[in-house]
């Protein structure tokens, strides 16, 4: 089909980690600004190394297959490592997106910090990754919520 | 695997009656109408021919009927034409906000050069309200346009009674008539209009043709200059075989016309109804009672319409939707917000539009794929009823 590779199609028709933890040890929500979508990502710590993920996803294929792939890629990480994980990385791994959805991987970027945040927090924990991060401010840098055709 | 098209308000399947009128006109007749031997007045005929079937559709004098290449120069045309005739008289147009792009752009693009616009609001289920049309007019008002039947959730607009405000203010009326065309009974003379864009494809008639219905009398500047063709007043060599197809597709409608609307209502209403007794948290946007007969716009709360679309179509079902995630611009459908419904609720609407080719099984059908693809999709939601926003 037209408008999504293979990859991201695989993702959005089998979305990997669907659901949400039971006590989870962190959990955070992020919405999109731009079209108005949202995403919840809720993780198990133990060590400092992520062992579980799953997510719950408001929003387009692209938004569903981001979620998907990035609960994947944090599943196994220490949290530093999961927080050094970028967009461009999340789009790299889904092997591309349409230049118009590339906001959707964003999403699940922050997703991650917010769930993430909520575990430091929680914890009395601090990490460099999060230095700025605040899931409660709506947006910050590419907010194109006035884009007119 | 089922294939089942519901989305017969973006374009339908030119009709095999129609392609086989169209196909001598490729080759074999292919004479440049405006030639004076033979194979030239052939070609002049059969437009003759076909602009009598499209005029008869509308209840038009073939002379006030004008072939375009679509229902957006028919539009373009109307409203720019309109504005330069008139530019002596006043530079105030009204027009809706759930108007075609085709509509609403000319008019920003007049917004650009002087012209002041008004665009009325609609109440919720998507109809102008008689006394804002009333209360919108100044002196300085040269043109009304307000479509007939609108493209996303089918509103049919009372177009005689609004045509009557402007005609006792001496304005001119437009009406973009492209979705009405073979879904509701039209005639020109009836509804008062001054001018109506029509298009082929969405009777079964191919792309690439449209007309532009003009009263006799009303001032318009020419849009397109060049040649004689048209009575002097759209130039270009004629689309023959569009034309032609346009013409068929015009007659069959004609003759089908009650039947056509008969059968797509009754189906829309099994599917409405079906929806909602087999899915939770759904609702119909725009009017039960003035809508379009194969129309059926409805929100799935919760989810997301791109995704569910993809899905559909995944199972061979195509259909289209208002959410702000299948836009380019990632803005949601201006005529749901328009009608009021709030930007999460129309990131889940899905328009399906029922045609002439659609069976009972195919709903049958969609409807089955559609209760699984909600759940599949409520399942991944971060939303739902309990939750809330
Ligand atoms: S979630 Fe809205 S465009 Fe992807």
């Amino acid at each position: 089909m037209g408008m999504y590779n293979d990859k991201v199609m695989d993702h959005f028709m089998n979305p990997h980690n669907i659901g949400e933890l039971e006590n989870p040890d962190g959990i955070g929500t992020y919405g999109s600004p731009v079209c108005g979508d949202m995403m919840q990502i809720s993780i198990r710590v133990q060590d400092e190394i992520i062992t579980d993920a799953k997510f719950k996803t408001f929003g387009c294929g692209s938004a569903i297959a981001s979620s998907s792939v990035a609960t994947d890629m944090i599943i196994g990480k220490t949290i530093d490592q999961a927080l050094a994980i970028t967009n461009k990385q999340i789009i790299d791994e889904l092997g591309g997106l349409p230049a118009v959805k590339i906001h959707c991987s964003v999403l699940a970027d922050h997703a991650i910090k917010a769930a993430i945040y909520d575990f430091a927090q929680k914890n009395g924990k601090i990490y460099a990754g999060l230095e700025g991060f605040d899931p409660n401010e709506d947006d910050e840098e590419n907010d194109t919520c006035d884009t007119e055709e | 695997m089922r294939q089942v098209y519901l989305d017969y308000a973006a374009t339908t399947p030119v009709k095999e009656e129609v392609l086989k009128e169209m196909i001598p006109f490729f080759s074999e007749n292919f004479g440049n109408p405006s030639s004076l031997y033979t194979k030239g007045s052939a070609s002049k005929e059969a437009i003759m021919i076909a602009r009598r079937k499209v005029s008869s559709l509308i209840g038009a004098d073939e002379n006030e009927l004008f072939f375009t290449s679509s229902g957006t120069e028919a539009d373009d045309w109307a409203i720019i034409g309109i504005a330069d005739a008139l530019k002596s008289k006043g530079n105030h147009i009204i027009t809706t906000g759930i108007e075609h792009h085709a509509v609403l752009h000319s008019c920003e693009y007049l917004a650009k050069n002087g012209y002041e616009i008004t665009f009325l609001p609609v109440d919720k289920e998507g109809r102008v309200r008689a006394e804002d049309l009333e209360n919108a007019i100044t002196d300085k008002t040269i043109l009304v346009s307000i479509m007939y039947v609108n493209n996303e959730v089918g509103t049919i607009q009372d177009i005689k009674e609004l045509c009557r405000i402007t005609k006792s203010k001496n304005v001119v009326f437009h009406t973009d008539a492209v979705q009405a065309l073979g879904n509701v009974k039209i005639n020109v003379k009836e509804l008062g209009v001054d001018l109506m864009s029509i298009s082929g494809h969405k009777i079964y008639g191919p792309k690439g043709i449209g007309a532009l219905y003009i009263k006799r009398g009303t001032k318009i500047s020419d849009f397109m200059h060049g040649g004689a063709q048209e009575n002097k007043k759209r130039a270009g060599t004629e689309n023959l075989t569009g034309i032609v197809g346009f013409g068929k597709a015009a007659e069959l409608a004609e003759l089908n016309s009650e039947n056509h609307i008969t059968k797509v209502t009754e189906l829309r209403n099994y599917f409405i109804d079906q929806v909602f007794e087999k899915i939770d948290d759904v609702f119909l946007n725009g009017s039960r009672e003035f809508r379009h007969p194969g129309n059926a716009n409805i929100t799935f709360e919760f989810i997301e319409g791109e995704a569910m679309l993809l899905y559909l179509d995944l199972l061979g079902i195509s259909v289209s939707t208002g959410s702000a995630c299948s836009s380019a611009s990632l803005t949601p459908s201006h005529v749901l917000t328009c009608l009021g419904v709030p930007v999460e609720k129309i990131h889940g609407s899905l328009r399906f539009t029922i045609g002439d080719p659609t069976t009972k099984e195919d709903i049958d059908y969609v409807i089955e794929k559609l209760v699984e693809v909600v759940a599949k999709l409520r399942a991944i939601s971060s939303v739902s009823k309990a939750k809330g926003w």
